[in-house]
């Protein structure tokens, strides 16, 4: 341990000759899946995405969309072409070209590739051309105004042809993409190695010459790994560890809303259970429910303040938060009488929640709540991968789930509440939402956009399928000699311009 | 020596074959679709589709426990469907960590836990005695989790002597895959040595008030000789079978520890593949460990064969 210490001592006194490798290593919450951007499932895989892999466009802290693999954009006026610009002169990590003629099968890998989970994503784009070595269109069957957020994420990356075409399906347990790092190798559960790449197209921004994710499940032991200065950044730890990562100076912590959302879903028509349950029969019970609770109490009991209440698929900070459907104070009188209208003074569910330890904490926190206006909520915990099967078949009638969020509030909207949806586990189905839903996909118009949630927002908020509680703060806590860190909202590390001081 | 040899690996194969049923059966009790759990966040129904189809999760239970054991019989266990390696690369290259951490966390117990046995033994109701009693009461109540968390606390946030977690290759770096893997193999076998305390402290009471014991002592046998040599040695036949069948036990044992020291082992590897409904992966390491802890039940027979001449007619 001296030895390495003393290493770490005089590279930190060298800091600024550029011969001492410089090592960023960063902890994560849990283990990612397999680092192939066509396959890949996980929110945590895509951490380590930004490492390997880069994108046609980023986002920024403000959510905007910026190059990044493309320099440019320009849609039809109809909405159904997209023309991009690539960078010129970027090149995989495997030495093979970035051009246009790549842009293309990378997309069309993305649409096309069996078990691909990026085929929903880009359905409506139905064919690519190569206009020349550095332009490609987009053509689209429909208008879909979500596209550019949706490559900013992992249906934007490229991956190099020549690699991919000689892998297959094994591509993701050696990926070759265009990112600031190439891959160099993966101990499975455990530490993921990545080295500099000498030709990344923005090499003046990248400072570490390696970089290595461990995924350390426990937050506990996650930290402690930085208190001993094993790890020089971690992601996501207990909301109850940031009084005192505060009060020592060795450490810095940032924090930012996050893209998505934790709410409770109810079953209004998934299966036949539905109609069992007087809050899944009944919307004046669901409002009677959402009444009973007080979100900000729920942010500083469950997740001891470091959250955002809200009632909408986006936080009341996102710019496309409906400001047409405030969030409703806790009335509990006012829940009381509803219940009394509905005739079901004291209607009972059952409350399915993953065994987590934020989801059982707040099932109990609105337990306890819903119970002051005439509620029996019985919490059922079960592990998550049962409970997003029970949700699926509709075994449930109330359901505590997250969603990590997308840039384009489509992303937190179309699949969940539209009729039919994979992800719409109510059983959802109203002719005004899906209306809307479509036509806001429609146009790249921002205000009629705006038009259309406002009024998904309205309806929603009548029939309450999902009772939004709040948005979480991605948690990222680090080495005070790390500088340039960036909080983007969608909960990615960015290496770019990340060094030590 | 061989008629035993052949009786035993006989009676191994129908074993095994139970063993796969069981284990095939086990995974099918598992909650959830394992294809929605697969598919992620997203849930793409085209992806749904395509690992059901591609792992035959909609074909009958026998024809998939036939596709399975048919891969099987070639050495073939499946792919991880989480991280598209095979199920054979993952345990070859997990078992040596987990093996190692047994192995150390082994060392550990029977220092402590046989020393302490029969210290505790020849001095019977001693203040030697109660120590070790008292230090096998905490061994075993003490949550292994718990321990692990404390210990990194102690020894890597307040002192800096040892890394908080994870693993380093001994090719890489003896000393500090030494280092890594102290604490977790002493969490590990902390529990264990108290168990082999207490056997070890009942076969050696046991055997020095046989009356050999008490005839070698009569004999004018120097006392230390009658207990290591006479007594020690006859008390070892029980201890030997209990580490055995804890060496499997260890390797179970390994799923918490790991964990908790995110050491990317045998036990993190079905953790892990449990909540991910990896199940190729799953079927994979526990037909593994099963073979293993069979395989060792056969090595205890064969020791016992060795070390007690009354077996051998």
């Amino acid at each position: 341990m001296n030895r390495r210490l003393a290493i770490l001592s005089l590279c930190a006194a060298l800091a600024a000759v550029p011969t001492c490798a410089q090592t960023l290593r960063i902890g994560l919450a849990e283990d990612p899946d397999v680092l192939d951007p066509t396959l890949a499932r996980t929110f945590v895989g895509r951490i380590v995405f930004a490492a390997v892999c880069d994108k046609l466009f980023d986002l920024d802290e403000k959510l905007n969309i910026v190059p990044q693999l493309a320099t440019s954009y320009q849609w039809s006026p109809d909405y159904k072409t997209l023309t991009l610009k690539i960078r010129q002169g970027v090149t995989f990590h495997d030495g093979e070209k970035l051009d246009a003629a790549a842009v293309k099968f990378s997309l069309e890998r993305h649409k096309t590739m069996a078990g691909s989970n990026r085929r929903g994503e880009l359905t409506p784009v139905s064919t690519i051309d190569v206009v020349d070595s550095d332009t490609v269109r987009l053509n689209l069957s429909a208008p879909f105004a979500p596209l550019l957020a949706v490559l900013t994420d992992r249906a934007g990356m490229m991956v190099s042809p020549k690699a991919a075409k000689a892998e297959g399906e094994k591509f993701g347990v050696h990926p070759v993409c265009a990112g600031p790092y190439k891959f160099v190798d993966r101990v499975a559960q455990g530490r993921i190695s990545f080295e500099r790449f000498p030709n990344y197209w923005n090499k003046a921004a990248i400072h570490f010459d390696k970089v290595y994710y461990e995924p350390i499940a426990d937050s506990q032991v996650r930290l402690a790994n930085l208190k001993s200065g094993q790890l020089d950044l971690i992601e996501r730890f207990n909301p109850s560890d940031i009084a005192g990562l505060k009060g020592d100076s060795r450490f810095k912590v940032s924090k930012i809303v996050e893209l998505g959302y934790q709410g409770i879903t109810f079953n209004l028509a998934k299966s036949d259970l539905a109609q069992k349950n007087p809050a899944g029969k009944d919307p004046r019970v669901r409002e009677a429910f959402e009444l009973s609770l007080d979100r900000d109490a729920i942010v500083q009991v469950a997740m001891e303040g470091e959250a955002l209440a809200g009632n909408q698929w986006v936080a009341p900070t996102n710019s496309w938060y409906s400001k047409a459907d405030p969030i409703p104070k806790r009335d509990v009188d006012r829940a009381k009488a509803l219940l009394k209208e509905a005739g079901v003074p004291n209607p009972s569910f059952e409350l399915m929640t993953p065994t987590t330890s934020d989801a059982q904490r707040i099932a109990q926190v609105v337990q306890a709540m819903a119970k002051e206006a005439g509620f029996d909520v019985k919490i059922r915990s079960t592990e998550f991968s049962t409970t997003l099967d029970m949700a699926d078949k509709g075994q449930f009638d109330a359901y505590v789930l997250a969603w990590s969020g997308r840039a384009d509030p489509d992303g937190n909207l179309f699949s969940h509440l539209g009729c039919k949806q994979p992800l719409t586990y109510s059983g959802y189905c109203n002719p005004v939402v899906d209306e809307a839903l479509a036509k806001q996909r429609a146009t790249g118009d921002r205000a009629e956009r705006q038009k259309y949630f406002d009024q998904i927002a309205l309806q929603e908020g009548k029939d309450r399928p999902i009772v939004y509680l709040f948005h979480r703060h991605w948690l990222w806590a680090y080495t005070n000699k790390l500088s340039g860190f960036r909080t983007v909202p969608d909960g990615m590390i960015r290496l770019q311009d990340l060094k030590f001081n | 020596m061989i008629d035993f040899l052949l009786k035993r690996l006989s009676a191994i194969i129908p074993t095994l074959f139970f063993v796969s049923v069981l284990i095939f059966g086990l995974q099918q009790l598992l909650p959830g679709d394992p294809a929605i759990a697969m598919a992620g966040e997203d849930h793409d129904p085209n992806a749904v589709a395509y690992l059901r189809a591609k792992f035959h999760l909609d074909e009958p239970l026998p024809v998939r426990y036939a596709y399975w054991m048919k891969g099987v019989l070639r050495g073939d266990l499946g792919d991880s469907v989480r991280i598209q390696r095979p199920v054979t690369e993952l345990i070859a290259e997990k078992l040596p960590v987990t093996l190692e951490l047994a192995a150390l966390a082994m060392v550990i117990a029977l220092t402590i836990g046989v020393t302490a046995g029969l210290v505790s033994a020849v001095y019977k109701d001693t203040a030697w005695d109660y120590a070790a009693n008292l230090f096998a009461l905490w061994g075993i109540s003490i949550p292994n989790f718990w321990l692990g968390i404390l210990l990194i606390l102690l020894f890597a946030v307040h002192l800096g002597w040892l890394p908080a977690s994870g693993y380093v290759s001994p090719f890489e770096s003896l000393h500090d895959n030494l280092a890594a893997l102290i604490m977790p193999a002493f969490v590990l076998g902390n529990a264990f040595a108290a168990v082999l305390m207490r056997h070890t402290r009942s076969a050696m009471l046991q055997v020095l008030s046989s009356d050999y014991v008490r005839t070698a002592r009569a004999k004018g046998v120097p006392e230390r000789t009658v207990v290591l040599r006479h007594a020690f040695r006859n008390a070892l036949t029980p201890v030997i079978t209990l580490g055995a069948l804890q060496l499997g036990e260890l390797l179970s044992g390994a799923v918490l520890t790991e964990q908790v020291f995110s050491i990317p082992g045998f036990g993190k590897l079905i953790v892990d593949a449990v909540f991910n409904r990896d199940y190729l992966v799953v079927q994979g390491v526990v037909l593994f460990t099963a073979t293993v802890y069979i395989a060792l039940n056969l090595l205890a027979d064969i020791a016992y064969f060795l070390a007690n001449p009354k077996m051998r007619t």
